[in-house]
C-alpha cells in the first residue's frame, strides 16, 4: 500500500513538471515577449525595453529561464500581477482558491451520491418508461450548455422569482459595518461544513453492522442532527446573517453545476450496473433467496460503483473547466473567473499562475482519489 | 462405386464478398439500433440539422436578400427599434443589431457541424493509429504514448483552450486542430489500446503472421478494420465535446469566428437584455437550445452505438 502511494505520487511528480514545462513552452512560443506591449509608447525607447528584458532576465537563453521558471514555481513565486500591480499572483490566488475548492468540492459530493442512486434506480428498472425519461433528462442535462443554462436559471430564480441573488459572492450593503473579512468567516464555513461531512460519514460507518430499519431511523435522525447543530452554533455567533448572505449567493452556482454533473455518474452507473447485474453472482445471490434489496445495494451495486468512482477520478479535469464557465456566470470571484479576466486584460502573469494552479488541482484530487481507490478495491493494493 | 461430385467453383471477387458480408452486418446492427428509440431520436435531429446546415447556402442565394439576411453584416432598416421579437419578416426575430436569428442559427449549424466533425476526425484518426501501434509493438513506444496520455487526461481542457486563445489568434479550424490534438493523444487513445490489446491476441492475427504478414501488414488489414467500430463511437462523444468547447469559447468572445451560436448567447447577453424580462427570451433560446440540441443528439446516437459495441449492455 505504501509503495503504491509512492509510486502514485513520483508519478503526479513527474506530471506536474511535465505540465509546467508545457506551460514554460506555450508562453515562450508566442512571438514577441513582454517588453512589446510598449512598443507603442514614445517614452519606452528601444534602449530602454533592452534594459528591461535584460531586467527581466529575457535575453538568457531558454534552458536557462525554463529551469528559472521551474523553480520559481517550486518557490511559489509566480510573479506579479499586471491588472492588480504590484499584487503578486500567488496573494490573488490564495485569495481566491478556497472559494474554487469549496464550490467544487460540494459540485462533486453532491453530484456523485445524486448520480449513484438515480443510476442504481435506471438499471433496476430497465426498459420502463421512467428510464427512458431519466436518460432523456440526464443526456441534455449532460450536454446541454452550461453558459447558457446558467443564464436561464439567472433569470428563472434571479429575475423572474426574485428568489436568490443573479451572481457574486455576498452582499456588500450588509457587509459595510462588518469587522470581519469575508474570507475569514469563509473559511470558518469551510471548516464547519469539513466537520459535518466527517460527522456523517461516521455515524454511517458505525451503524453498517445493524439491522436495516434501524440503520436507516439512526442514519436519519444522525444527519438531522448534525444539521441542526450547526445551524445551533452558527446562530450563537454574531455573524450568521452574513454567512446565511455568502450561503444564499452559493446555491445557484452549486445548483446549476451539480446538475449538470450528475447526469454522467448517473448514465454511466446504469450502465456499469447493467453489465454487473448480469454477472453469475448475481443470479447466486438471487438463488440463495436474498431480497431484492439486498441483491441490488449489496450486490450489484456495490460492484458496479468501481468503475463509477474511476471515471469520477478521470471527469476531475471536467468539472474544472465546467467550474471556470460556472464560476463567470455568476460572477462567483473564484479561479475561473479570475483566468477569464485576467485572459481579456491580457494580464499573462496571473492567466498563467491560474492555469497552473488549477493544474496542481486538477493532480492533487487526482492522487486522492487515487489513493481512496486504492483502499476501495483490493486488488490495486496487492499489485 | 463411388461418386465423386465435384463442387462447381464459383469465382467470386473477393470485394464483392467483403462488401456483402459488410453489408449484412450493417443490417444486423441497423435492426439493434432501430431497436433503442433513444438512438433514433439522436438521429432524426442530426439530420434536421444537417438539413438546417444545408438549407443556409440557399436561402442566402435564392430566396433571402443579402444586404438584409447576412449573418454578421446584415441590417433590416425597415424595422426601426432592434431587436425586434418574431414576424412574418424574421421568423425567429432580430438580435441587438439587427440582423436576422434564423440566418445566424442556420449558418452556425454549418460552422458547429463542420468543427464538430473535423476535430473527432483529426481526433479519430490519431487515436487509432497510436492505439493500435502502441498496442501491436508494447515497449518503449507504448509506455511513452500511454504515459502522454496520462498527462493530457489530467488537464482542464476548457482552462487551456482559453490560455491558448489569449496568447494565439484563434480560428475555428485552430480550435478544431488544436482539441482534435488534445483529444486524439488523451483519453481515447487508452481506450482504444486496450481494445486494440484484446485484439491482438486473437487467433486470426496469429494466423496472419504465421502466414507471413508483416507488421504493418496485420495492423492496417487485420487490426484497424476492427478498431473501427469504437472508433467511430468515440466520434461522437468528441463532436458533442468540441462543439461545447467552440461554443463556450466564443461565449466568452475568445474566438475569432464571424457567426457562431456562442457569439449568438454572447451578443445578447453582453447587451444586457437579460435582465430586461421575458419578452426578450427569443435572443437566448435559439442558439442555447441548439447547442444543446445538437451536443444531445451525438451523445445519444453515441450511446445507441455502444450498446451495439458493447454486447454486455444488450438486453438480450
Amino acid at each position: 500500500m505504501k509503495k503504491y502511494i509512492l509510486r502514485r505520487v513520483i508519478q503526479i511528480l513527474f506530471t506536474l513538471i511535465i505540465f509546467q514545462t508545457l506551460l514554460f513552452v506555450i508562453l515562450d512560443a508566442q512571438p514577441g515577449d513582454i517588453t512589446n506591449l510598449y512598443l507603442t509608447n514614445p517614452k519606452v525607447t528601444p534602449e530602454i525595453r533592452e534594459q528591461m528584458r535584460v531586467i527581466l532576465g529575457l535575453d538568457k537563453p531558454p534552458l536557462i529561464r525554463y529551469f528559472q521558471w521551474l523553480g520559481n514555481f517550486v518557490q511559489g513565486n509566480l510573479g506579479l500581477s499586471f491588472s492588480n500591480y504590484p499584487r503578486p499572483v500567488m496573494d490573488i490566488i490564495l485569495e481566491r482558491a478556497p472559494r474554487t475548492l469549496f464550490l467544487f468540492l460540494t459540485n462533486q459530493i453532491l453530484s456523485f451520491i445524486l448520480g449513484y442512486f438515480l443510476g442504481k434506480q435506471m438499471a433496476w428498472h430497465r426498459g420502463t418508461f421512467f428510464e427512458y425519461s431519466l436518460t432523456i433528462v440526464g443526456v441534455i442535462l449532460f450536454t446541454i450548455f452550461t453558459p447558457w443554462f446558467g443564464l436561464m436559471m439567472i433569470y428563472l430564480f434571479g429575475i423572474k422569482l426574485q428568489l436568490l441573488p443573479i451572481g457574486k459572492f455576498l452582499d456588500p450593503s450588509l457587509w459595510r459595518n462588518v469587522e470581519i473579512p469575508a474570507n475569514t468567516l469563509f473559511y470558518y464555513m469551510i471548516l464547519t461544513a469539513v466537520i459535518a461531512c466527517f460527522l456523517i460519514v461516521v455515524i454511517t460507518l458505525l451503524t453498517r453492522k445493524t439491522s436495516r430499519t434501524l440503520r436507516e431511523i439512526i442514519r436519519f435522525g444522525g444527519v438531522l442532527g448534525v444539521i441542526g447543530l450547526v445551524i445551533l452554533i452558527w446562530s450563537l455567533t454574531p455573524y450568521d446573517y452574513l454567512a446565511l448572505d455568502i450561503l444564499k449567493h452559493m446555491i445557484l452556482p452549486v445548483l446549476v453545476s451539480t446538475l449538470v454533473s450528475f447526469a454522467g455518474t448517473m448514465l454511466l452507473m446504469r450502465n456499469t450496473m447493467l453489465e454487473t447485474l448480469r454477472e453469475d453472482f448475481i443470479m447466486a445471490a438471487r438463488a440463495k433467496g436474498l431480497s431484492e434489496h439486498v441483491v441490488r445495494d449489496k450486490h450489484a451495486a456495490r460492484n458496479a460503483f468501481l468503475p463509477v468512482f474511476t471515471n469520477l477520478i478521470i471527469g476531475i479535469p471536467f468539472a474544472l473547466s465546467g467550474g471556470i464557465i460556472t464560476e463567470t456566470i455568476f460572477s462567483w470571484p473564484g479561479m475561473g473567473l479570475t483566468l477569464l479576466q485576467a485572459v481579456n486584460l491580457e494580464d499573462i502573469p496571473l492567466a498563467m499562475g491560474t492555469l497552473s494552479f488549477v493544474g496542481v488541482l486538477a493532480l492533487t484530487a487526482h492522487l486522492i482519489a487515487d489513493v481512496a481507490y486504492a483502499f476501495l478495491d483490493p486488488r490495486i493494493r496487492y499489485q | 462405386m463411388q461418386t465423386t461430385t465435384t463442387q462447381p467453383i464459383i469465382i467470386v471477387p473477393l470485394w464483392r464478398v467483403r462488401l456483402r458480408l459488410a453489408w449484412k452486418s450493417f443490417k444486423a446492427n441497423w435492426k439493434l439500433f432501430v431497436h433503442n428509440p433513444i438512438g433514433v431520436i439522436g438521429l432524426v435531429i442530426i439530420l434536421i440539422f444537417a438539413l438546417m446546415a444545408i438549407s443556409h447556402p440557399i436561402l442566402m442565394k435564392y430566396v433571402w436578400e443579402p444586404r438584409v439576411y447576412d449573418p454578421v453584416i446584415g441590417y433590416d432598416t425597415e424595422i426601426f427599434v432592434h431587436p425586434s421579437p418574431p414576424s412574418a419578416r424574421h421568423l425567429l426575430g432580430t438580435d441587438p443589431l439587427g440582423r436576422d436569428i434564423l440566418s445566424q442559427l442556420l449558418y452556425g449549424t454549418r460552422f458547429s457541424f463542420i468543427l464538430g466533425i473535423s476535430s473527432a476526425l483529426i481526433s479519430v484518426v490519431i487515436a487509432t493509429t497510436i492505439g493500435a501501434v502502441s498496442a501491436y509493438y508494447g515497449g518503449v513506444v507504448d509506455m511513452i504514448f500511454m504515459r502522454l496520455a496520462d498527462v493530457i487526461t489530467m488537464l482542464p481542457f476548457i482552462a487551456i483552450l482559453v490560455v491558448l486563445s489569449a496568447l494565439w489568434e484563434f480560428t475555428g479550424f485552430t480550435l478544431a486542430l488544436v482539441y482534435g490534438l488534445l483529444v486524439g493523444f488523451g483519453g481515447q487513445t487508452i481506450v482504444i489500446k486496450s481494445q486494440a490489446l484484446s485484439i491482438k491476441v486473437k487467433p486470426y492475427i496469429e494466423s496472419a503472421r504465421a502466414s507471413g504478414g508483416g507488421d504493418w501488414h496485420i495492423i492496417l488489414t487485420h487490426m484497424l478494420p476492427n478498431l473501427l467500430p469504437i472508433s467511430f463511437l468515440f466520434m461522437m462523444f468528441t463532436v458533442t465535446n468540441a462543439v461545447f468547447a467552440e461554443a463556450a469559447l466564443s461565449f466568452f468572445g475568445l474566438l475569432n469566428i464571424r457567426m457562431s451560436w456562442g457569439i449568438m448567447i454572447n451578443t445578447a447577453q453582453a447587451a444586457g437584455y437579460l435582465l430586461a424580462g421575458s419578452e426578450y427570451l427569443y435572443l437566448l433560446l435559439p442558439a442555447g437550445m441548439a447547442i444543446t440540441l445538437l451536443c444531445s443528439a451525438f451523445y445519444m446516437v453515441g450511446r445507441a452505438m455502444d450498446e451495439i459495441v458493447n454486447p454486455r449492455l444488450r438486453e438480450r
